[in-house]
């Protein structure tokens, strides 16, 4: 058992004692280490002038380099990492580094607020030797808000340093950077207090599971994109915390041959590749979840676990039939995901269980699967409403319908008189009309500030229709944005 | 007399070609600065020691008597030094800009009335941020709801106006119109908009001795911060002084939105003797600053089968919110621009300024003329629907006559002659560049196709009025010093918020001066060096502050040829500042010699220049005179895709061809193009502000304030500089004004969206798209059946 955090910040180890375990990064970053390159934008994790990189070492011994946004980071979830942030890049406007010489090159800054935040995703795509395209730039940019520039030269910029960051050679700021790590690298767990608030990292599950067990007041923190602005939006104080970055076997994605089991801990960007592979269009529907600085921190189980409506997620997973895995110190349970979600802001989670997996069947047919995340903007916006659908059609006939739907309900919820209206019809028009008026009776939506109830019932049936139009017609006819579409 | 200096070529070996000179595109001055986290915002300034923090307490009621407050825990509270309420203030406790109706605190003894969500109440002074903020959460207040009037639809029920319907006009447009070949009549509600800077309000107070404070903060008008602080604190304007080296994006919102904060901590210096920092936080800030106004505008027009337009009457209703603000010159921009690039023989318009229980608007980028702008744009894309006209040929015969031709049909509804009109020319210049008529046709072929998507383009044109309508804040203030060495500092009245202006007025000192620019030291603004100064507002930075640095370094320059003519015994006329070197006759000799040497010679090195614009007139009760030194002319095409089963859509192409006269640097006018598009587009189709019906907005933060991101920019994008621009004015070095006139470029996306709309739902009957064009909002434009 350990009381304190190690980490390096900029290369120089940091050792913390006596800190308040949900002081943010960013907090530190600029009041404690009086480093004011990084700017607060929003403390929400949406507009990315906060982005710093994170390094960590992976299972194989690899340096994984991610974004992440440090305003809604708290400071225990670095433990064991390296920090860079926009400071460390050079040292004089004679030497600046290629990242920051291709943004003045191209007028990339105006203003200036949000320039750190963009430099440091160009800079951590850079170290992770990842080219950059107008869509992979849009993608890995999605978070870093700016309002001056309308993008256009930061993009120019953007394709330049991918350009040559594809083939640059690292190797040796690798080794030194694996070399660092390693040495603070340990399987102790890390607990202590601070102002009366209790931190635990556990750095397994079985520690996790005993902990929880012992403490079941505590909140779980994964990537804290939802908990992090419980503390600097809400400015709730919580009285225990248990993180779970340390724990990487919950955060282990294993691919069988019926089904794919997504640890809890796993991050949207973990799973990203393994669910875009089995289901194009969950894929496209993680793409569009937050930004890459969001997805490299959240997690599927804890999008799961926190039971929002609108998380895009559950209704993903409860049209394709997944079933949740809940951990009770020694003892698991199983149960179809759609029951965990008993109401608002109620789920079927017992005192001290937490959600260890989730298991996804890899038996539906991919073009029977479609999700439409249907939101004010396209990438880093949260669902008005999100449709997923899982249909098959033998012979003209439904023999099956799993539809679920998140912001229509309270909770993520199937459209179960939808299902029944089809099953075992044919699959034609006069039937989908029926169907789309079924939808009524499944769901009240409300009215709020991202879409009216009339919007959100009116095209929750549409895209029962989209859906109809899909399975006919080729994805090029009916999608603005995605794979397939010819916008893209 | 030191004795007549030598002849010989200087030190410095004369440079060809200057760097940074005038309409180079170099970049902006902070540039690594801003890429590498050491260019300083006022969070970033270290904190002197004994730094308190501010927090302010904001209202939660849209309209509210305030029966009994209890703020004795907040007192209690850890770490609570004061709180500052009503009672507290020295001075006036007023932040309004222009009439006194903004109380800076709501609260005092005996209660208050509340008149919007966001209005401060009270500010809590404590040792540490979360201190006052938790501390500020105990205060105990009860109030008693009063009716609210929340939408422009309540206060014009209500006739809740700020003062009197305000017309302007020429004709009788009701009568023109029954006399037309064909009417039409219509609204259009367009929404308002959050600044999103991503660097919030924040201000930092330093007291002083005697009643001096210095303050540190985020603003475009360090002027007004300056005098409303010293109003505030009961003293003479020379005691307070404001400094401010950048903002982190202002686009308006930090015109008089800084007034509030920044007078919050002049007051809590004073009170407490210690430094004194605030900063927003981003759904505080989003709750408590004014937006960008929205609109009703109604309108009725009369045209002829060509789509000319006979006559028109619009009513635009602007909801301006709690209090005055900037509100009465807004919406008189927005009546300016009611004709856009179009001449209007008959005319009415009528403005109401409703008076709402909502935050007060304010300064937005374009500051009015975006709404009025959008209003006959839409009448046009009406006109041309009815008609089964190509929208693009029905703007063309209303276009305000060419400069230079011989025409009546050039006199704005206020009654200025456009002398200067360039958008026919813009225009058919990009109609060619943008393959305009080509791709509509392949549009209508590309739709005919299609099982479910529908594309639409647009072109819509820009015209814009340069100068500020209130005609005395047209003048502007510089400050040059060339230090004995040789270096230069620069400065003036003007704000840097990212707009490039200190980097376009340092190009003009090192073009007047022929120095690299990398001499010319940029400096913070200051009120203590330039005072008086206008805010960095209506496009006009540049024009003024430039105008005004030119004038200090050609007074400096008169003394250095006079000194050289009197010392090496040459005509004036034949003193030529050449790059890096100064022309006496047939020598050159160094800059930094000649004035080593004229400071020995005890020439004043140092200026103040001053600049008032020329010509403007704006007689208001008259609705007559020429409010505009000149125009500024742009125009942009815009394709879009719509999904007709959500609503869903994507910008596809777009074209810009701006104006901007002779640039002063190419590079950040086309920043300016491309980000005042992006604004733009935005404003009419993402960004939507959404309040309950209690009137407390929902959208304060941007998980629910959606500006454009990346991907949000069109995949094509070409936007160039018009190659024609020159100002027909005597405006610095010809150029033309670029802040704001590119936001309205952004119309053409709403129009686009509007034809995609037409073409998904047929021809049958006008979609009437209303802003911002959300999903929902098409997908309701698209059904036609769903009220």
């Amino acid at each position: 058992m350990r009381d304190q955090l190690s980490f390096y910040l900029n290369g120089e180890l940091k050792t913390l004692r006596n800190v308040s375990p949900t002081q943010t990064l960013l907090r530190y970053l600029r009041e404690d280490e009086k480093l004011c390159g990084t700017k607060e934008g929003c403390a929400e994790g949406d507009c990315g002038a906060c982005t710093v990189m994170v390094s960590r070492l992976a299972d194989d011994g690899s340096v994984k380099r991610e974004a992440i946004n440090a305003c809604i980071r708290f400071l225990p979830s670095l433990e064991g990492t390296s920090v860079t942030t926009v400071e460390a890049l050079s040292k004089s406007s004679e030497a600046p580094h290629l990242v920051q010489q291709k943004m003045i090159d191209h007028n990339g800054s105006q203003c200036g607020f949000c320039t750190p935040g963009f430099v440091m995703s160009l800079y951590t795509a850079y170290r992770n030797n990842v080219a950059l395209p107008t869509g992979a730039a849009n993608d890995l940019l999605a978070g870093n808000l700016c309002r001056c520039t309308g993008y256009g030269p930061i993009l120019v910029a953007a394709k330049e340093i991918g350009e040559i960051a594809e083939s640059v050679d690292q190797s040796e700021d690798d080794h030194s950077e694996r070399a660092q790590l390693d040495e603070i690298l340990h399987q102790d767990m890390i607990a202590f207090k601070h102002d009366g608030v209790e931190a635990f990292l556990p750095a397994n599950s079985d520690q996790l599971a005993e902990i929880y067990a012992a403490h079941p007041e505590a909140t779980i923190i994964a990537g804290a994109t939802d908990v992090g602005l419980w503390v600097t939006k809400q400015h709730r104080h919580l009285q225990c915390v248990i993180f779970l970055d340390r724990v990487k076997d919950l955060a282990s994605i294993k691919c069988k041959e019926n089904e794919l089991i997504i640890g809890a801990g796993a991050t949207y960007s973990d799973a990203t590749g393994v669910l875009a592979e089995a289901y194009p269009d969950l894929g496209e529907l993680v793409r569009r979840i937050g930004a890459l600085q969001v997805r490299n921190a959240g997690t599927i189980g804890g999008n799961i676990a926190n039971g929002s409506p609108i998380g895009d997620m559950p209704p993903a997973l409860i049209a394709l039939g997944a079933t949740l895995v809940l951990r009770h110190g020694d003892k698991r349970r199983e149960l179809p995901l759609e029951k965990f979600f008993i109401d608002y802001g109620k789920q079927d989670r017992k005192t001290g269980e937490f959600v260890e997996a989730v298991r996804i069947p890899l038996t539906v047919p991919a073009d029977d699967f479609r999700c439409y995340k249907i939101s004010k903007r396209f990438d880093q916006d949260i669902s008005a409403l999100c449709g997923c659908f899982n249909i098959k059609i033998v012979d003209g006939v439904v023999c099956s319908a799993r539809i679920a739907f998140g912001g229509m309900a309270g909770t993520p919820k199937r459209a179960a008189s939808v299902e029944a209206a089809l099953t075992g019809k044919p699959w034609v028009q006069d039937i989908i009309d029926v169907a789309m008026r079924a939808f009524a009776d499944d769901f009240t939506p409300l009215s709020d500030m991202r879409a009216s109830a009339d919007y959100r019932l009116r095209t929750a049936q549409n895209l029962l229709m989209k859906y109809f139009l899909e399975s006919k017609t080729p994805l090029s006819q009916t999608r603005l944005v995605g794979e397939g579409s010819v916008f893209a | 007399m030191t004795g007549a200096p030598s002849l010989k070529k200087g030190a410095d070996q004369p440079v060809r070609q200057i760097r940074g000179s005038v309409s180079s595109p170099i970049a902006h001055d902070s540039a690594y600065k801003h890429t590498s986290g050491s260019a300083l915002y006022v969070d970033d300034i270290p904190a002197p020691e004994n730094c308190l923090h501010v927090y302010i307490a904001i209202s939660d009621r849209a309209h509210a008597k305030i029966i009994s407050s209890d703020l004795s825990k907040v007192r209690a509270a850890t770490g609570v030094v004061v709180i500052l309420s009503r009672d507290d203030i020295p001075g006036e406790n007023d932040i309004g800009p222009v009439v006194h109706d903004d109380p800076l605190f709501a609260l005092g003894a005996g209660g208050g009335v509340v008149e919007g969500e966001g209005q401060a109440l009270f500010a809590v002074v404590a040792t540490t941020i979360d201190a006052a903020r938790t501390a500020a959460a105990r205060a105990k207040i009860d109030y008693e709801d009063l009716p609210a009037i929340l939408t422009i639809d309540d206060a014009m029920a209500a006739q809740s106006l700020l003062e009197p319907p305000y017309k302007m006009g020429r004709g009788d447009a009701k009568s023109a119109i029954l006399a037309s070949p064909h009417q039409l009549k219509g609204r259009i509600e367009i929404g308002g908009q959050e600044h999103f800077y991503l660097e919030g309000q924040a201000a930092l107070a330093i007291p002083g001795e005697d009643d001096d404070v210095t303050v540190y903060c985020s603003s475009q008008h360090p002027t007004e911060i300056q005098h409303k602080a010293a109003s505030v604190l009961g003293v003479p304007n020379n005691a307070v002084t404001v400094e401010v080296r950048r903002m982190g994006g202002g686009f308006g919102g930090k015109e008089t939105n800084g007034n509030l904060p920044t007078a919050v901590v002049a007051l809590a210096a004073k009170l407490t003797g210690r430094p004194v920092k605030v900063r927003y936080d981003r759904d505080d800030d989003m709750i408590a600053t004014g937006k960008r106004h929205d609109f009703r505008i109604d309108y009725q027009a009369g045209f002829d089968d060509d789509g000319r337009i006979q006559a028109i009457i619009f009513d635009q209703a602007a909801r301006c919110g709690r209090s005055h603000d900037l509100s009465l010159s807004i919406c008189d921009r927005a009546m300016f621009h009611a004709d856009n690039c179009y001449y209007l023989p008959n005319v009415s318009i009528t403005s109401y300024r409703c008076k709402t229980n909502t935050v007060s608007n304010t300064a937005f980028r374009g500051f009015g003329g975006p709404q009025g702008m959008v209003g006959i744009e839409r009448v046009i894309d009406e006109i041309a629907f009815k008609l089964g006209k190509d929208p693009l040929d029905v703007r063309r015969v209303n276009f305000y006559a060419a400069k230079d031709t011989k025409s009546d049909r050039n006199v704005t509804p206020y009654h200025m002659t456009v002398e200067d009109c360039v958008i026919g020319e813009i225009v058919e210049a990009l109609v060619v560049s943008s393959d305009y008529a080509a791709r509509r046709k392949e549009i209508g072929t590309w739709n005919k196709k299609q099982p479910l998507l529908r594309r639409g383009l647009a072109l819509t044109p820009v015209k814009f009025g340069i100068s500020f309508t209130a005609t005395h804040l047209n003048q502007a203030g510089a400050l040059v010093h060339i230090y004995s060495d040789g270096s230069i500092h620069l400065n003036h009245g003007g704000t840097e918020m990212g707009q490039g202006l200190f980097t376009k007025v340092a190009q003009i000192v090192a073009e007047e001066f022929q120095v690299n620019i990398d001499r010319v030291k940029i400096t913070p603004t200051n009120t203590g060096k330039v005072p008086n100064t206008s805010a960095t507002a209506a496009s006009a930075g540049t024009d003024l502050n430039g105008m005004a640095a030119l004038d200090a370094c050609r007074k400096i320059k008169k003394r250095l040829i006079d000194f050289a003519a009197a010392a090496w015994k040459a005509k004036p006329e034949d003193i030529l500042f050449q790059p890096g070197c100064v022309q006496v006759g047939g020598q050159e000799i160094s800059f930094d010699e000649l004035i080593s040497k004229a400071y020995m010679a005890r020439v004043s090195l140092s200026a103040n220049g001053f600049y008032a614009t020329p010509k403007i007139k704006w007689d208001r009760n008259a609705g007559r005179g020429r409010p505009f030194f000149y125009f500024s002319y742009g125009a942009a095409v815009s394709e879009v895709v719509i999904d007709p089963l959500t609503g869903e859509n994507r910008l596809l192409r777009v074209d810009i061809l701006h104006d901007v006269g002779k640039s002063l640097n190419p590079a950040i006018d086309l920043g300016q193009i491309e980000g005042g598009f992006a604004q733009g587009v935005g404003w009419l189709t993402t960004e939507e502000l959404w309040w309950d019906d209690k009137g407390r907005l929902k959208t304060h933060a941007p998980s629910t304030y959606k500006i454009p991101t990346a991907s949000d920019r069109a995949p094509e994008m070409n936007i160039a500089i018009w190659d024609g621009g020159r100002n027909e004015e005597e405006t610095v070095y010809r150029s033309k004004a670029v802040g704001e006139p590119p936001l309205m470029l952004g119309i053409s996306v709403l129009m686009a969206l509007s034809d995609a709309i037409g073409n998904a739902r047929g021809r049958e009957r006008y979609p009437s798209l209303d802003a911002p064009a959300t999903p929902e909002r098409i997908l309701r434009a698209v059904s036609g059946d769903w009220v």
